[in-house]
């Protein structure tokens, strides 16, 4: 259903353009859910914002092609962008803190969105929403729904965002890192509660993280960001079990193993990404692999398979 | 929220009772001076002299001389004037209240409305021409003074173009009563009102426009985004919204510093009677009872305008009728 094709998003700045993403390609299916793993930086916020239509500033130059159930996004008229978002593509963010208005009623939150897409009354709007939050697990909406964000917990908060995202019956959830903020135990509930959704509306979730074990959890597919390009992509399975890439398996490395001896100490990536700003030549994770050589000198292109990875190791 | 109200009001009125201890013992229990002798003011007669020290109860401890001062200011009403030979002082004040209010409240519609405007706008354009023509225009509002801008608008409207289609319905400069002249009141107000409020209209149409801009940089904006809500609807309801609360708390300052007499200039340029020029003639002749009465007047109303500004902060964010 969404089809993205050599996504490129560069930023101009005074000290030259920065590529945040470059020449990223993935597909979604119907009711898939593709998980997006990368440290901080790595692209994958923004390449999701650019589907959303959410960046916003005057030095951003996005081009290739995003396409939604065959409908092209990108250059797409804001007036046409704005009745598929929230309604046909809906968005979950990280901090739940700061995500909602502090001034308004969750409740009022909500059926705001629900009004701005569906031509129906108010009162139906407001069963709705009431509805909406019974749903997410949250108690007596009947009376939460009048509440303020600042008098709600983290957890609950994200649950009203997810609420809000779930309004619309949206085709396309897209996840930006929803549970990071929150502690463990509630991470678990959204976790669970995202499964379930999942299973009711059979939304499509494209789930962004860095938590490897959030993606061990849930997702179908993957796909490993490394300096604003997609180094592997492949099913959950195939890509824990046999990683190709040798980020990817780095990635790996830095969790400790549930079962079997605990290695002393977890192995770090040294290093750090590259500069966005001027990428030096070649596969960008060269100088922090273990396994270069010769030929990492070139750019490795990723492979056309189910599960394929951008290194010269593997195709050789 | 009826609590924090009621708890709001007691602490306005412990606060204007401390104000009033605090002027009663600076024109009072000054020490070296003799306070019957600036009440009576310069060359006054051992006679009146004498007169005032009854009256006050300056041979009486200080907390009646308090008690008697608050008595003739609130109460009684008959504090006089000596050096205005048998002025009553509080009359006085009061004759001068509509004045001022009428002034600035008038004032005040005009500046909050084009302020809402300006910085509206200036945020919904910003970085455009437009934005940055309003932005210079309110610079120029607020760097012009309020006395120059007067004469000039009295030179333009009384003088060089009264007789001309443009000012010939200006009156001549004083203030008409609403009861009496509804639509004297009226015009003779309307070029005081624009040259008061000129300078608050830059300045908060900059301010509002400021806070526009940061909170338009908020995550929740993101959300609102996301929602697929028109960008006018995220600017008025969401980005808006939010801001008002730094143009209501500098509202609440100008507006009560402006009530307690700070609209002297404006006063005395259009030859209104009102408290600010009050004020500064009874500074002028040194007349105790009138500044004390006036000073106390003034910080009053600076409180009950702190107070109300408080209110509408709970009104506007819900954080703050819980905490």
């Amino acid at each position: 259903m969404l089809k993205v094709r050599d996504l490129s998003v560069a930023f101009r700045t005074e000290q030259g353009m920065v590529h945040a993403v470059d020449d990223v390609s993935f597909d979604v299916g119907e009711g898939e859910l593709l998980g997006v793993v990368g440290e901080s930086g790595s692209g994958k916020t923004v390449s999701l914002l650019a589907v959303m239509g959410l960046i916003t500033d005057p030095n951003a130059v996005i081009t290739g092609s995003i396409q939604y159930r065959g409908r092209e996004l990108v250059g797409l008229k804001p007036r046409e962008m704005r009745a598929l978002r929230g309604k046909e593509i809906a968005m979950i963010f990280q901090d739940p803190m700061t995500a909602l208005t502090p001034v308004y009623t969750i409740g009022w939150q909500i059926a705001e969105q629900v009004l701005a897409h569906e031509k129906i009354s108010k009162a139906a709007a407001w069963q709705r929403t009431i509805d909406l939050l019974a749903e997410v697990n949250i108690p007596n909406p009947r009376e939460t729904v009048h509440r303020y964000p600042h008098q709600l917990s983290g957890g609950m908060r994200q649950r009203v965002v997810i609420a809000m995202a779930l309004s619309c019956n949206p085709a396309l959830l897209v996840a930006d890192e929803p549970t990071t903020a929150l502690d463990v135990t509630v991470q678990a509930q959204i976790l669970d509660l995202l499964r379930k959704l999942r299973k009711n509306h059979g939304s499509a979730i494209v789930f962004i993280t860095h938590d490897m074990g959030v993606m061990a959890e849930i997702a179908d597919r993957m796909l490993v960001m490394y300096a604003g390009r997609v180094v592997e992509r492949g099913k959950k399975e195939e890509l824990f079990l046999q990683p190709l890439h040798p980020y990817t398996r780095a990635l790996l490395d830095s969790i400790p193993p549930l079962t079997g001896k605990k290695p002393k100490r977890l192995r770090a990536i040294p290093g750090a990404p590259p500069n966005l700003l001027n990428r030096p030549p070649g596969c960008a994770f060269a100088p922090r692999c273990i396994e270069r050589f010769e030929k990492c000198s070139a750019e490795p292109a990723l492979g056309y398979g189910m599960h394929t990875a951008a290194c010269f190791r593997v195709s050789s | 929220m009826i609590f924090a109200l009621l708890q709001r009001i007691a602490q306005m009125l412990f606060v204007m009772f401390g104000i009033s201890v605090l002027v009663f013992l600076i024109f009072f229990a000054t020490p070296g001076t003799d306070p019957a002798a600036r009440i009576a003011g310069r060359n006054a007669s051992p006679e009146v002299l004498e007169a005032v020290r009854r009256s006050f109860g300056f041979d009486q401890p200080m907390y009646v001389q308090y008690l008697t001062m608050m008595k003739k200011i609130f109460i009684t009403g008959d504090l006089t004037s000596f050096v205005n030979r048998g002025w009553k002082v509080v009359p006085a004040v009061m004759d001068t209240i509509p004045v001022t209010l009428s002034l600035v409240f008038g004032a005040a519609i005009l500046w909050v409305v084009f302020a809402l405007i300006i910085g509206i706008v200036a945020a919904a354009t910003r970085g455009s021409w437009v934005d940055k023509t309003l932005m210079m225009l309110g610079l120029i509002g607020i760097s012009m003074p309020v006395y120059w801008l007067g004469e000039v608008m009295n030179l333009l409207s009384q003088n060089r173009y009264h007789d001309t289609w443009i000012f010939s319905w200006v009156p001549p400069l004083g203030y008409k009563n609403f009861s009496d002249d509804p639509k004297g009141w009226f015009l003779t107000l309307v070029i005081p009102w624009i040259t008061l409020s000129i300078l608050y209209i830059g300045l908060y149409g900059r301010v509002l426009r400021a806070a526009i801009v940061e909170s338009l940089q908020e995550d929740y904006i993101r959300t609102a985004r996301a929602k697929g809500l028109s960008e006018t609807r995220i600017l008025l309801r969401h980005a808006l919204r939010t801001s008002l609360v730094a143009f209501v708390t500098l509202f609440g300052l100008d507006f009560g510093a402006l009530v307690g007499g700070s609209a002297l200039l404006t006063e005395v340029v259009f030859g209104l009677q009102g408290l600010g020029k009050l004020t500064y003639d009874a500074l002028l002749n040194l007349d105790l009872p009138i500044i004390m009465t006036t000073v106390l007047y003034a910080s009053f109303f600076v409180v009950m305008a702190n107070a109300v500004v408080d209110l509408l902060y709970m009104l506007l964010d819900p954080r703050v009728r819980t905490a």
